[in-house]
């Protein structure tokens, strides 16, 4: 109980800051940058319950971004159709198609499964690449509206863009955290841990495999429908091969099946490559090594290190409390004895 | 007669790993297997409970086909299983590990759990009181918050056993349950299938100690190069000649 209660507090903390930060600085630059990893955490979240919590890393999932992200573009600018309905629209369509791949790539595993999806994703890209009269090919998508406003709320300043962006983030740490902390959040752990030992409890993988595929594909799409009304030009290279490596760092660093991962994750890398700008393209240079290291000691990133760290000192303490009882206990039978010998 | 077998068998490109076994296992009986390693008892096993499927041949539980069953199926019909190597989710407790043993008899879905409707916390709550029951029944009660990286190997078993249990099956298949333990604790653990029996699940286990399974087991299979070369109780398999001859060249107390 006292660990679900901890687990909250960081969620509340972490809501808190999000909240207050526009007070606290009225840096439109800040803003952006803050805005734009919003969106990047969403699209980790999905990523995460499909990778970290059931074990099948998707390298497709930049795709599906792509997917989201045109789809509004096209339906708000070629189609004219309402922010919202489009949006919704953006979600699904991205989802569907998640389905039709799923169905294929997850009779695949491990390294075939990263394979492949990593091809779907590149194929994502070139179709968007190249069918020039859809997508504008290389020249992109330019015009896509932001949020059309809702009774009296209208999202055309960055503040309210922040806090809309915001607000759909919180949305999915919520459906994140009650997925996984579920019957259902259960039967995706126990696939991940072995499929073999799954089936014969009675969990159908196959089926919970292109459910979880399904809903990770989902918050891809709704991340890329959320960038294009917040950036309002898209190109293909948000489909390229490069963002969902960076999507896997974020969700490395901050801690790959962990609730608080993809947060910290983003953040961190987000914010100190800002800091680093002025080496451009040499970040990597520091990144690379950095990241090896991480993954070779801490597996589950910083936020399964600080797990891994309070369990340790929770059974240090537990065994302290312990010995003091045995003491206290062994001190106590030999006044008995003494008290008998007397 | 919960299972029979008909002659079943698997093949693995040329090898014949099981081979036209004919095998009856009874209600509320200890059954067990034994063989020389590599003699296909954990093939079988693989195949009564749907992990592979049959080359030839037919499975019938309760007299029902399940033969072409994916294992999934197999298990919601009162069918389970522990693997030769127990695989528990180390970083998660004892109780976490067992929880999940339950969802075959739930009914609710994701969006029960994003909504958390009322069917979410009765089935929540049904799974947890069912791995508490059967922890308690395996004895665990007292490593149930400990993780399962830190218990000992015999409770690991126990875990497994438990796992196992949660699905409330009618008939329960241990690949080698006391392999890596020592004989103290095989005892327990010869104990603990006794009082699944008393409790009405039926138990067929795979073992390599002789001593134990001939004390224990009410019915024995023995399984030779994929063929079962013989079937009976206890007092017929020790005086058995083709058994005598195939455990000669090998190790009889092994
Ligand atoms: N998946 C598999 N693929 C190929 N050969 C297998 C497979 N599983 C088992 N075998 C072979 O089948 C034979 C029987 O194995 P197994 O059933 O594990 O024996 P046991 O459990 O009696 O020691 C062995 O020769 C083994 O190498
Ligand atoms: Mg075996």
């Amino acid at each position: 109980m006292g660990s679900l209660l901890k687990k909250r507090g960081w969620i509340i903390g972490f809501i808190l800051a999000a909240i207050l930060f526009p007070f606290v600085s009225q840096n439109e630059y800040f803003l952006h940058i803050l805005t734009l990893a919003f969106i990047w955490m969403i699209a980790v979240y999905g990523l995460n319950l499909l990778a970290g919590y059931t074990g099948y890393l998707s390298l497709a999932h930049a795709g599906f971004f792509a997917i989201g992200a045109y789809t509004l573009g096209l339906l708000t600018v070629k189609a004219g159709l309402n922010y919202w309905i489009a949006l919704v629209l953006a979600c699904f369509l991205t989802s569907a198609i998640g389905a039709v791949v799923g169905l294929v790539a997850l009779r695949t595993r491990e390294h075939f499964f990263a394979i492949y999806t990593l091809c779907v994703g590149y194929i994502i890209y070139l179709v968007i690449d190249k069918w020039d009269s859809l997508t504008g090919g290389v020249r992109g998508l330019i015009g896509i509206p932001a949020p059309t406003s809702v009774g009296p709320i209208s999202f055309q300043t960055p503040l309210s863009q922040y806090y809309l962006i915001l607000f759909f983030l919180l949305f999915t740490v919520l459906v994140m955290y009650r997925i996984i902390h579920s019957l259902t959040g259960r039967t995706f752990i126990a696939i991940r841990n072995s499929e073999d030992l799954a089936q014969t409890i009675g969990i159908s993988t196959m089926k919970n495999k292109l459910l979880v595929f399904v809903i990770s594909t989902f918050f891809a799409g709704l991340a890329g429908a959320l960038y294009a009304s917040f950036i309002r030009f898209i190109g293909p290279d948000i489909g390229y091969i490069t963002i969902i490596f960076d999507l896997l760092t974020y969700l490395l660093v901050g801690g790959i099946g962990t609730l608080a991962g993809p947060i910290v994750g983003t953040f961190l890398i987000v914010t100190v490559s800002q800091s680093l700008q002025f080496l451009q393209d040499y970040r990597m240079l520091i990144f690379g090594p950095l990241l090896t290291l991480l993954i070779i000691f801490y597996p589950r990133g910083i936020v399964g290190a600080y797990h891994d760290w309070r369990m340790k000192s929770l059974a240090k303490k537990k065994q302290q409390l312990n010995r003091k009882q045995t003491y206290v206990h062994t001190q106590s039978t030999e006044t008995e004895k003494k008290i008998k010998e007397g | 007669m919960l299972i029979e077998t008909k002659k079943l068998t698997k093949t693995f490109g040329g090898l014949v790993a099981v081979n036209e076994v004919d095998f009856t296992i009874e209600k509320g009986k200890i059954n067990a297997i034994i063989g020389p390693n590599g003699a296909g008892k954990s093939t079988f096993f693989n195949l009564l409970s749907g992990s592979y499927s049959p080359t030839s041949g037919r499975i019938f539980y309760k007299g029902k086909d399940i033969t072409k069953l994916p294992p999934n199926k197999i298990a919601r019909l009162g069918v389970a299983r522990t693997f030769q190597t127990t695989n528990l989710f180390e970083q998660s407790t004892v109780l976490d590990n067992v929880i999940v043993g339950h969802r075959l008899r739930t009914e609710s879905n994701l969006l029960d759990a994003v909504l958390r409707t009322k069917r979410f916390k009765r089935e929540e709550e049904k799974c947890r009181d069912k791995a508490m029951e059967v922890l308690d029944f395996v004895g665990l009660t007292h490593v149930r918050d400990q993780l399962a990286v830190s218990i000992t190997q015999e409770e690991k078993k126990r875990v497994a056993f438990a796992l196992a249990l949660a699905t409330d099956p009618e008939i329960v298949f241990l690949d080698e349950p006391t392999a890596g333990i020592n004989p103290g604790e095989t005892e327990g653990l010869a104990d603990l299938m006794e009082k699944m029996v008393e409790q009405q699940i039926t138990v067929c286990l795979i073992e390599h100690k002789m001593k134990m399974i001939m004390a224990l087991a009410d019915k024995i299979m023995v399984l030779n190069y994929g063929e079962k070369i013989a079937e009976g109780t206890a007092e017929e398999i020790m005086n058995n000649q083709a058994v005598i001859e195939a455990y000669l060249g090998g190790d009889a107390s092994a």
